[in-house]
């Protein structure tokens, strides 16, 4: 009883926050609004620019992290031996992965907007979400990885497979799903961040699509929090409309997610 | 058939003085014994004798474990197989390894025969196909999957799996074939299919077995290496050691004294 009440407590707020935004942001979409660019300060218009903005971001998040973290993870589950150096890997990704993301917008600002001159950026904003991303992607992965039963990797020894085609034919494959799932997991955490990008590519008011790597975009969360609290007399539809908007694209991922982890689930054969 | 049977004179594998430790323990010591080429050698003793530890060293599988340091020496066609430069998977091509389950690598049962084949560089269509035949056949599987290839390996039954097993070691055409109490989860009837496969093999393959029961080392075993403790205790003609074992500890092995 005080089980499924406290379940209630959980899942209650949820729906209600979901369907709030649904009903009040239903009403501001429009095509216009969808892909059109904000006019009259922002009070008017579309988000067509923070949409793109942020699903560049997540593309490049994903060019960036991918290889780095799945690579990574590679490494730490086929080939690492258990010792210092290792130890010392694994305890950097736990703590990563407990830094606030503002420290991560902090430290994009320092690195890559500064040091290295690529300025306030696409580039610098993926890869400072990058950044952010890599131990959830290196950590479900080299799960992914290692629930792989050893045996696999020991038949493809014993038939004059050397390690790397074990795991590249046999392994990898197998743990693809988990892998996926992982690295969705950590884009969609990518796409709702505010922080990491405020310093290091999100523009305040940009009404036009990016021109390169090297051009500010405006990203929907960002694009929200302006909006809500930087922008005296904004309509309220606009500001729900928005925040459908970045809902359903967060929930869309993540529901890609669920469907290629229960698909794959059933086709296993282990 | 006859062009494969290969005439070689001398021991096929020559095991000489092999101490094997893992973490600092001792799990072999002082082992040397001659495996004869086209015969089933068995290697019998109870649980932690070093049986299925010595199997593994002869294709050198437990170089995949860390902590463990071999002493004297392995040779295959009088060759040391631990000697710098070998290479580990050429031999293991060579030295080829069933294990105690059914281990169907995932995808259908073709693509499990032609796993090795492919990994050695083997891209003919037609050559492929001919190992599937061959080796499923070699293996008595391929009347009862022919129809099959392409399901999923994991679809067949235990005992036709294991067979699977069998037929994808012998797709590479091994020299020696390994087998790690390869019926222990299989049915008498399944059992009996393999131990037909293995007298068949017998003439083209040199076979090491680590049989499932007492009772199966004496069905197939040509001779017969008892182990204990890391030991090798007594290694005869299969005959004479199950029927007249000199050692008081194989008699009471065999007899079921202890095991």
């Amino acid at each position: 009883m005080l089980l499924s009440i406290a379940a209630l407590v959980v899942v209650v707020p949820i729906l209600v926050v979901i369907a709030t935004i649904v009903v009040r942001g239903l009403a501001a979409i429009s095509w216009e609004f969808l892909f059109g660019m904000p006019r009259d300060g922002m009070k008017a218009g579309g988000i067509f620019p923070a949409i793109v903005g942020t699903i560049l971001l997540v593309l490049g998040t994903a060019v960036a992290a991918i290889p780095i973290g799945v690579g990574g993870a590679i490494y730490l589950s086929e080939y690492a031996r258990d010792n210092a150096f290792t130890r010392s890997i694994r305890l950097a990704i736990v703590n990563l992965a407990g830094i606030p993301s503002v420290v991560y917008g902090l430290f994009g600002l320092g690195m890559f907007v500064l040091f290295l001159r690529f300025g306030t950026s696409i580039l610098a904003g993926a890869l400072t979400l990058a950044i952010m991303t890599l131990p959830i992607v290196i950590s479900t992965s080299e799960e992914a990885l290692l629930s792989v039963p050893t045996e696999f990797r020991t038949v493809s020894a014993s038939l004059g497979g050397t390690r790397w085609q074990g795991i590249s034919r046999i392994v990898l494959p197998q743990a693809l799903p988990g892998i996926i799932t992982g690295v969705i997991l950590g884009l969609l955490r990518a796409a709702g961040e505010t922080a990491p990008i405020l310093f290091t590519v999100a523009a305040f008011y940009l009404p036009r699509l990016p021109r390169s790597v090297f051009d500010q975009t405006m990203a929907l969360p960002y694009h929200l929090y302006v909006i809500s609290t930087q922008v005296p007399g904004m309509p309220l539809s606009i500001q729900y409309g928005t925040a459908l908007v970045l809902l359903v694209l967060v929930l869309s991922l993540n529901l890609t997610a669920t469907l290629i982890r229960s698909y794959y689930r059933r086709r296993r054969q282990w | 058939m006859v062009s494969q049977v290969r005439i070689t004179d001398g021991p096929k594998v020559q095991i000489q003085q092999v101490g094997y430790t893992y973490d600092a323990k001792s799990v072999l010591r002082d082992v040397t014994l001659d495996v004869p080429p086209n015969s089933v050698t068995v290697f019998l003793g109870p649980a932690g004798s070093g049986k299925s530890t010595l199997l593994r060293l002869i294709n050198r599988l437990n170089d995949l474990v860390d902590g463990t340091q071999l002493t004297g020496r392995i040779l295959l066609d009088g060759e040391d197989i631990y000697a710098p430069g070998v290479d580990i998977a050429s031999l293991r091509r060579r030295v080829g390894m069933v294990f105690a389950l059914p281990l169907p690598l995932p995808g259908t049962v073709r693509e499990n025969i032609t796993y090795g084949p492919r990994l050695a560089g083997e891209r003919s269509h037609a050559v492929l196909e001919g190992t599937v035949e061959r080796s499923l056949g070699q293996a008595a599987l391929w009347d009862e999957v022919k129809d099959r290839l392409d399901a999923p390996a994991t679809s067949l039954s235990g005992g036709q799996q294991q067979r699977l097993c069998i037929a994808r070691s012998l797709a590479l055409e091994p020299e020696v074939l390994l087998l790690d109490e390869p019926t222990s989860g299989l049915d008498p009837i399944s059992t009996a299919k393999v131990e037909e496969s293995l007298f068949v093999l017998k003439s083209q393959y040199t076979i090491v077995i680590v049989p499932h029961s007492i009772q199966q080392a004496a069905r197939v075993a040509d001779q017969a290496a008892f182990f204990l403790m890391g030991e090798l205790i007594e290694y005869r003609p299969g005959d004479q050691l199950f029927t007249a074992p000199r050692d008081r500890r194989t008699e009471d092995y065999i007899t079921g004294r202890f095991g």
